[in-house]
């Protein structure tokens, strides 16, 4: 019995891991093929031009996909996203338009939008309703909210100073801005969920809440932080739209939700809580952005876009539920 | 009995993930018997009726229905052969009548896409009337447990069943319920139907079947007559084994101290429990025992602060604790395991290193809040070889081990902390025989190094065997207090259900709760 546990512990790659990475290399794989076959089919696929243009499509939702996948993990969801997203852009724009400096208005958007994150964590954590419900009441209350402040108008900033626009439209040696924020944010969350105390405390309270609460881990607390967090991302988010759009629409992100859920989702996260990493959510959303662009470039109908991404998602979750059946037996 | 079995099991083997739920086992069912089969808890009884019912399919061996091998594929297959189950556990819509709960099962093999609620409550009532005077129009979630019970055993009876298994039928009902029931079963064999009756009390058993099987540990140990064998033999059989082989020694004469870890003074939640007091030195493992829902477990989570507790003191070493909640006892030497391993004691998807490190997150962070991840695993390597744990690393999930070995890492989790004192509740349900040894020496390894153990348990051979003082619990407060010299199984049924010493009727309560 000694003998197996030492030899056992020299395993290097631990199971679990090893079917993390599988996942992950699983997509890296997919999207590479996807873009071979592309790079063939369309010449326009493999130009600088058209990466930069899928990057850029997916950083600002990758920023959003991150707060997603960390909500997943401590077992929850938020619906409101695309909602919160297009109402910090909103008010940051009305904000600016009445005269207010557009930095300190995008930090008011922000904030706001942390405020929205920290009324549905109240909701869900001291009312005691569930995640789904209330983002899908705070969805609808929050796109009306952006209605009610923009009157049903989309707001004109092309008077946005050109030292804010850069933030969304700018490069830095040639690589936007954009991306850099991206990158840093999904860095420093990844590292933060695979080496901070706080972080590790979502995992307990989303693989088992009661015994984290058994082992004394405040799992209110932490559920209520992590939808503040999850909308505080799409505030900022949002931000980083209006200075790239130099707008701000009043219908902005509708249905972003469900491609910000499919992207965790297939990157590997589980609605039941407890699993999923940044990493595989930022590869589930470059699959989908893959898709789309390669079905913009082969002519294929807007129409069938749809279709196809709910096929992928369909096709990741029975993935999902046969190897966790598996593992279960 | 020349004609053929209505239905035989031959050789069927069940495991779930690493644990042996059945091991090869036989069972006969003869037409127009009544048959029961007893076992400890985990003996299997439930699987085997599981696997019969088509709720569980075996992972080896055959069934025979009438002499031909059948796979009883889903409960709707066991149904439409004639086998009909009664769970222990209630399971009914409790929103609809008890006339729809009833015929649930009967109306979806009807054929007609309309439902005749009179006629339905007119048949319901009738079948309904044979056992007890229940409005069959009422809904469930009004009627009490006992008429549940009954309405569970009624819906078997709308069935048209050759093969009727009960699973503790009279666990929750009167008397004079269970001798209505008891007639009814009795006509029901008069019939031709053959009946499965599980049970503990071993006093029923012997009025009202034919013949006995006996499981253990999951194999099948003996088949007999009833005529045959005396409420003893069936026990002996039940328990297999001379008790005191299986645990570690008990602490001699000489190793006793006076030194107190832990004492509780009258502690009480204002609603389950009340006045508990009691005292637990150093070196010595307590028993806690009673009936379930008598309060064992609320006194523990009334100790380490998982319930409220509106009276009472709780002092370590002397020291009186202010507990408010659970992080406050663990910060003050007191740990809980929780009977429900599954449900609250470990995270069976997250790794053996990240379960082993959740009480002790605050030692394992450094200055900016990030884990220090080597000292993290080797506070997991430590324990997981003190504790014997066989994995296959330590960063495998929990899931990947066995019961006794999931068990093992939950007790890591708490003397990663390094308590004064463990509450363990149930700390050895649902694992094997070998495990369950293996945690009893681990545990009296740990008293004896000074850590004060309270272990609250059903079983009572672990009771008995383990423990070097018991306690029973009764509604809520300490029935009384048996010394080394006065643990007996008998003595502890009767503190439990509050029967005097004296009297027939209480000996056969004794043997019937050995479960």
């Amino acid at each position: 019995m000694a003998v197996d546990t030492v030899v056992a512990t020299q395993v290097q790659v631990p199971a679990w891991r090893r079917i993390g990475t599988m996942r992950e290399a699983g997509l890296i794989a997919i999207i590479l093929a996807l873009g071979v076959i592309m790079s063939f089919a369309s010449p326009h696929f493999l130009t600088f031009g058209n990466m930069r243009a899928m990057l850029m499509s997916f950083s600002v939702e990758g920023i959003v996909v991150v707060g997603m996948t960390i909500l997943l993990i401590v077992g929850g969801i938020d619906l409101a996203v695309g909602s919160v997203v297009c109402f910090a852009m909103v008010l940051a724009g009305s904000l600016f338009l009445a005269g207010v400096d557009p930095w300190t208005a995008s930090l008011f958007g922000i904030l706001a939008s942390s405020l929205i994150g920290a009324i549905m964590g109240f909701f869900v954590t001291v009312v005691g309703l569930n995640h789904f419900i209330t983002s899908l009441a705070a969805m609808v209350i929050v796109r009306g909210l952006c209605l009610v402040i923009t009157k049903g108008t989309p707001l004109s900033l092309f008077t946005l100073p050109a030292s804010f626009k850069a933030v969304g439209q700018g490069t830095f040696n040639g690589i936007p801005y954009v991306i850099l924020i991206f990158v840093a944010v999904v860095v420093l969350f990844d590292f933060l969920l695979r080496r901070a105390t706080a972080f590790r405390k979502v995992f307990y309270t989303g693989s088992n809440e009661k015994a984290a609460l058994y082992s004394g881990i405040k799992t209110k607390q932490v559920k209520f932080w992590v939808t503040v967090l999850c909308s505080t991302l799409a505030g900022v988010a949002g931000v980083i739209y209006m200075s790239r759009f130099g707008a701000a629409t009043p219908t902005f992100g509708v249905g972003m939700e469900l491609n910000i859920i499919a992207a965790a989702v297939i990157g590997g996260a589980s609605l039941n809580g407890g699993s999923g990493t940044i990493f595989g959510a930022i590869l589930g959303m470059a699959l989908l952005s893959v898709v789309t662009s390669s079905l913009i470039l082969l002519d294929v109908s807007v129409y069938w876009q749809d279709m196809i991404k709910g096929c992928i998602l369909l096709a990741a979750v029975s993935i999902d539920h046969f190897l966790h059946k598996r593992k279960a037996i | 009995m020349i004609s053929q079995p209505v239905l035989q099991v031959r050789n069927v083997t069940k495991h779930f993930g690493a644990v042996k739920a059945l091991t090869n086992v036989d069972f006969n069912l003869e037409k127009g018997e009544i048959h029961a089969l007893c076992g400890e808890n985990g003996a299997g009884k439930s699987t085997l009726m599981n696997i019969i019912a088509g709720v569980l399919q075996p992972n080896e061996g055959e069934i025979l229905v009438d002499g031909t091998p059948t796979k009883i594929a889903s409960p709707a297959a066991a149904q439409s052969l004639g086998i009909g189950l009664v769970h222990q556990e209630i399971a009914l819509c409790p929103d609809a009548t008890v006339a729809e709960n009833m015929f649930m099962a009967a109306t979806n093999r009807r054929r007609s896409p309309l439902m005749n609620y009179a006629s339905l409550a007119r048949d319901a009532q009738a079948v309904m009337n044979r056992l007890a005077p229940i409005d069959v129009r009422r809904k469930v979630a009004d009627l009490s447990i006992s008429s549940q019970q009954l309405v569970e055993i009624a819906k078997a009876l709308t069935l048209d069943c050759r093969v009727l298994i009960l699973d503790e039928p009279t666990a929750a009902l009167t008397e004079a319920e269970a001798q209505a029931l008891f007639g009814i079963i009795r006509d029901l064999k008069a019939a031709g139907i053959s009946i499965i009756y599980i049970s503990h009390r071993m006093a029923e058993i012997f009025s009202l079947c034919d013949r006995v099987t006996v499981f253990r540990d999951g194999r099948h140990v003996s088949t007999e007559r009833i005529a045959d064998v005396t409420p003893d033999d069936v026990v002996r059989r039940m328990v297999g084994r001379e008790i005191t082989q299986l645990y570690p020694p008990k602490q001699a004469q000489g190793e006793q101290s006076d030194e107190v870890i832990l004492s509780v003074r009258g502690l009480g939640d204002g609603e389950r429990i009340d006045g508990v007091g009691f005292e637990l030195r150093k070196g010595e493992i307590l028993g806690i025992g009673g009936l379930i829902g008598s309060g064992r477990t609320e006194i523990a989570e009334a100790i380490c602060g998982l319930r409220r507790k509106v009276r009472g003191d709780v002092l370590l070493h002397g020291k009186k604790q202010t507990i408010g909640n659970y992080r406050n006892a663990v910060d003050a030497g007191i740990v809980y395991l929780s009977e429900d391993r599954k449900g609250s004691g470990v995270f069976v998807d997250m790794s053996i290193a990240q379960n082993i490190s959740v009480l002790d997150l605050k030692t394992l962070t450094g200055p900016l809040g990030l884990m220090n991840a080597k000292a993290e695993a080797d506070l997991a390597r430590d324990f997981t070889r003190r504790l014997g744990v066989r994995m296959g690393g330590i960063a495998m999930p929990v899931s990947s081990l066995s019961g006794g070995n999931q068990q093992k890492v939950a007790i890591a989790k708490q003397l990663a902390v390094r308590p004064k004192v463990i509450l363990m509740d149930e700390p050895t349900r649902g694992i094997d025989v070998g495990a369950k040894s293996e945690i009893h020496r681990l545990l009296r390894d740990l008293a004896r190094s000074g850590i004060g153990i309270v272990v609250i348990s059903s079983e009572l051979p672990e009771l008995l065997g383990l423990c070097d003082r018991v306690l029973v619990v009764r509604e809520g407060g300490i029935a009384g207090e048996l010394g080394e010299a006065e643990m007996t199984e008998e003595a502890v049924i009767r503190l439990a259900s509050g029967v005097g010493p004296h009297g027939e009727p209480q000996k056969i309560k004794a043997a019937e709760h050995v479960a």
